[in-house]
């Protein structure tokens, strides 16, 4: 018996897509074995959404063919690519926030009668979930599920339509590690069984090695390789999908500093969350001059909500926050006369004006200074003149100073925010999941960005859920659970699985250097690199 | 074409399409009720811009509409929706009409200075109460804009029919007329009074301060985006609450005209529904207050169409307000389409 019965056979023969005269696909042809996990990895830009909208029947290909088991097959229409049994799990999450679980899986398969017999229903999604490797309460909204568990309600909704062919769009963008083993490890045992293939987006080269059997990288809409993961090195992958030989490793040398001067000194911080329930109760931390804090958490646990106390975009109930021995309080006169400067996540929304140019969000710091202004009155000439130095020294990709903001790829307004935020002498700087979607070559810019400020000796608070990157940059790392500080040790330390534990909410273990509240780590830095 | 060019000729596409869609609609509206719709559009012309007599209508109309405009137009740039101008231009007219009760006003031109700067007190401290009710409690700016205007109205109905009215206005409560030295004239040479060159100057200097100054533009990066605006420290409750004092500072401006230069005293003849008209220059000029100016223009005139349309025709007097009903719902539509017009050559933005 054929074990991989229902798994499709996937081969596109010189896909091409064109939008205008941009070429957004040129020629690709790779084809997926039945019953295996596939990865598409590439830049963004680099046409692999393209490639799976073809594939989903969102685009229609304007050259080449698709072959779906033997068949060439043309997809019209997202109708058209269900009929055919191809899933797509996309990167942000289309469940129904008010909906329970099960009234979420239920509208996925499209044919409900008019009255909803709610136990032969829950009694058939019972007997499903049972049938998968995700167990989640049907009663649960989506506002109760972690966003592990909402992405596993996502994979869900597809399975139950048992998809031949599954597509998912980087689906462990908000996962924490563990969560994203979970789902991952999951799917390819689903695969490996026969029940579907699996085509996965990714930015992530740890996910490429371990869940995938082969991997296909896309650069500027053109198909570069395909190979088994068993020969491939993350070395030849980043080469490939950069075109140049850069590799995974710090983008340059962590110099040494000394960062014995407390920079930033968070005591006890209060704040509430957006519905008003506590999101930071007693957080304490400290950032000292010359080294990279991370802070490690699962989304949620209080890391949005302690950027926007920082910088001034939410209320403090109670607590301390210090720059440089002053209180800190975030005025704009704090910020220039203290150094003060933040990258917050999602550029565009929190730290850019989307209707504004180019110039005019470069020049947010220091459109009130000379020489951007005189006596009240913006001096439209040097504003686009220091905008045009930027753009350059930043390699911000854009049409000119002039352009809307909004135009620019998300890359290039991190690059936005980053020539603005860097500009002048940063004593503190202020950050958040700052590569949040962003292709290889932009986030290595961002990391050697954030390097160079530290070994400049600027104190640097760097947020992000990517551990990955906290084990490249921090030099200390803090677990934030609850709105506190569970776990603080200098990254060299620092073990996965205790910071995934303490990320988790349990009890961490004693550690080898621990620090109590106001007793934080601040030691010389070896150099590393 | 730059990017800009071509944001900015669609910016000024959008409207005029709007208010041409909005023409094409109230000729059909007026063919249904057996106008002949050619000549409804031919006197809409005529009356607004047919001759120097209609000419100087259309601009009588359009002074007041500037002002109460600017109401909508520059809170809307700090990022609220105010549409209360109603409330600060009634606001205007009870402070001019309340001055001579309250002291001694000096006559001439330093006693109506003194009229106009009590009106303008009046409207920034309607505009800022409801800047510092959204600021500082989290009140919807638009709710209680229209609801605060509703209390002013009232409020000032019983002001000038109660304590303040003149025993001599017998059938028309008012308050008592100005003194005769008080009054504003007329432009020379034209029947259109001062408060034209006042709304020009409004709108000129409010597009000046919002384009050029470090405060307009911090008002604008407030509007635009607030986190940005806090992440960048900029005092964002103190802008809004001064972009919304302005706003009805010029509505409250345009309350004072409609006592000093039209009625002479305070009646319910100032409540018109200039401050609500307003609302909608402030739309088809995609709250530009430069662009205010010739929309208030085309608008009034319109309003000015209205009395030859009823000579004419025997159409309603109010028939015009359907096309103005008609332009407001087609400016909001037209906002639906902004980013997505398309021009022969233009690049696709949907690329992956």
């Amino acid at each position: 018996m054929d074990p991989r019965v229902n798994a499709m056979r996937l081969e596109t023969v010189g896909l091409t897509k064109r939008f205008g005269d941009f070429v957004a696909l040129d020629q690709v042809s790779i084809t997926v074995q039945p019953g295996t996990v596939h990865a598409l990895l590439g830049e963004n830009g680099a046409g692999k959404s393209t490639l799976v909208k073809c594939l989903s029947g969102y685009h229609s290909a304007d050259g080449g063919s698709m072959i779906l088991d033997q068949r060439e097959q043309v997809l019209a229409s997202p109708t058209d690519a269900r009929r055919l049994s191809i899933g797509m799990v996309y990167q942000h999450f289309t469940v129904v926030p008010g909906m329970t679980v099960a009234e979420n899986l239920l509208l996925a398969t499209g044919d409900i009668t008019s009255i909803v017999r709610w136990s032969k229903v829950r009694a058939e999604l019972t007997e499903f979930m049972a049938s998968t490797p995700f167990q989640l309460d049907l009663d649960a909204r989506p506002a109760d599920l972690s966003a592990g568990q909402k992405q596993k309600l996502e994979i869900l909704k597809q399975m139950r339509l048992r998809p031949r062919l599954l597509i998912l769009d980087e689906p462990t963008s908000v996962l924490t590690p563990q969560e994203a083993d979970e789902v991952l490890g999951a799917l390819r045992q689903r695969a490996h069984a026969g029940e579907c293939s699996i085509i996965l987006i990714t930015h992530k080269f740890r996910e490429v090695m371990a869940y995938a059997d082969e991997v296909s990288v896309l650069r500027r809409g053109r198909h570069i390789a395909s190979a088994s993961v068993a020969v491939v090195t993350q070395p030849m992958l980043a080469q490939q999908m950069v075109g140049e030989s850069e590799t995974a490793a710090l983008p340059i040398a962590r110099g040494v500093t000394s960062a014995t001067t407390p920079r930033l000194a968070i005591t006890d911080l209060h704040a509430q969350g957006d519905r008003g329930t506590p999101a930071l109760q007693g957080l304490t931390l400290e950032v000292c001059a010359g080294e990279i804090v991370g802070v490690a958490g699962v989304s949620g646990n209080g890391q949005r909500e302690l950027m926007q106390a920082l910088t001034g975009q939410r209320r403090v109930l109670a607590g301390r926050i210090e720059v440089s021995g002053a209180p800190f309080s975030a005025s704009r006169e704090e910020n220039r006369r203290l150094g003060v400067r933040s990258l917050p996540e999602e550029p565009l929304l929190n730290a850019c004006v989307p209707d504004m140019t180019v110039a005019e969000n470069l020049s947010l710091r220091t459109f009130d200074q000379a020489p951007s202004s005189q006596r009240g009155w913006l001096r439209a000439g040097a504003v686009r003149a220091l905008a045009g130095d930027a753009i350059a020294a930043f390699g911000i990709r854009t049409r000119g100073p002039e352009e809307a903001i909004r135009q620019l790829s998300g890359g290039n307004i991190q690059r936005v925010v980053l020539a603005r935020e860097l500009s002048g002498t940063a004593q503190l700087l202020l950050v958040s999941n700052p590569t949040f979607g962003l292709d290889f070559s932009a986030t290595r810019d961002i990391h050697r960005r954030l390097l160079e400020a530290r070994n400049g000796g600027c104190a640097v608070l760097l947020i992000s859920e990517d551990l990955d990157e906290l084990m490249l940059l921090a030099d200390r790392i803090a677990v934030i659970s609850a709105g506190r500080i569970v776990l603080d040790c200098p990254a060299a330390q620092a073990d996965r699985q205790a910071l995934g534990a303490a990320m988790g909410g349990s009890t961490p273990e004693p550690q080898p250097a621990p620090a109590r509240p106001g007793v934080t780590g601040c030691a010389d830095n070896e150099a590393l690199a | 074409m730059s990017p800009r060019t071509l944001a900015a000729i669609e910016a000024a596409a959008l409207p005029i399409l709007a208010v041409a869609a909005a023409l094409l609609a109230f000729g059909l509206f007026a063919a249904w009720g057996g106008y002949p719709p050619l000549e409804v559009w031919r006197l809409l012309f005529v009356g607004a811009f047919g001759d120097a007599f209609s000419w100087q209508n259309s601009l009588q109309r359009a002074a007041p509409l500037m002002l109460t405009a600017l109401c909508v137009a520059i809170p809307a740039q700090a990022g609220l929706m105010v549409i209360g101008g109603e409330g600060a231009l009634v606001v205007g007219a009870l402070a001019t009409a309340a001055m001579p009760y309250l002291l001694a006003v000096p006559a001439g031109i330093a006693g109506t200075g003194l009229l106009l700067v009590a009106a303008i007190l009046g409207g920034a401290a309607f505009g800022a109460l409801i800047g510092a009710m959204r600021q500082w409690r989290g009140v919807n700016e638009t709710i209680s804009g229209l609801l605060l205007a509703y209390l002013v109205i009232n409020l000032f109905k019983h002001v000038v029919e109660g304590p303040m009215r003149d025993p001599a206005s017998l059938n028309k409560p008012s308050t008592r007329p100005l003194e005769e030295s008080l009054l504003i004239g007329t432009l020379p040479g034209m029947d259109v009074h001062w408060g034209l060159v006042w709304g020009v100057i409004a709108c000129a200097a409010a597009s000046l301060w919002l384009l050029l100054t470090t405060h307009g533009f911090a008002t604008r990066v407030v509007g635009g985006n607030p986190r940005a605006a806090g992440l960048v420290g900029l005092p964002a409750h103190r802008l809004v609450i001064t972009a919304c004092a302005l706003g009805g500072a010029a509505a409250g401006l345009a309350g004072g005209f409609e006592v000093a230069a039209v009625h002479t005293a305070a009646n319910a003849s100032v409540i018109s529904g200039l401050g609500y008209a307003g609302i909608l220059v402030s739309f088809v000029a995609r709250h530009q207050p430069l662009a205010i100016i010739p929309v208030a223009i085309v608008l009034g005139g319109f309003g000015a169409a209205g009395s030859l349309l009823q000579r004419r025709l025997g159409m309603p007097d109010a028939s015009v307000q359907v096309l103005l009903g008609f332009a407001f719902v087609l400016i909001l539509a037209a906002e639906v389409g902004r980013g997505r017009l398309r021009w022969p050559g233009s690049r696709s933005r949907s690329a992956a």
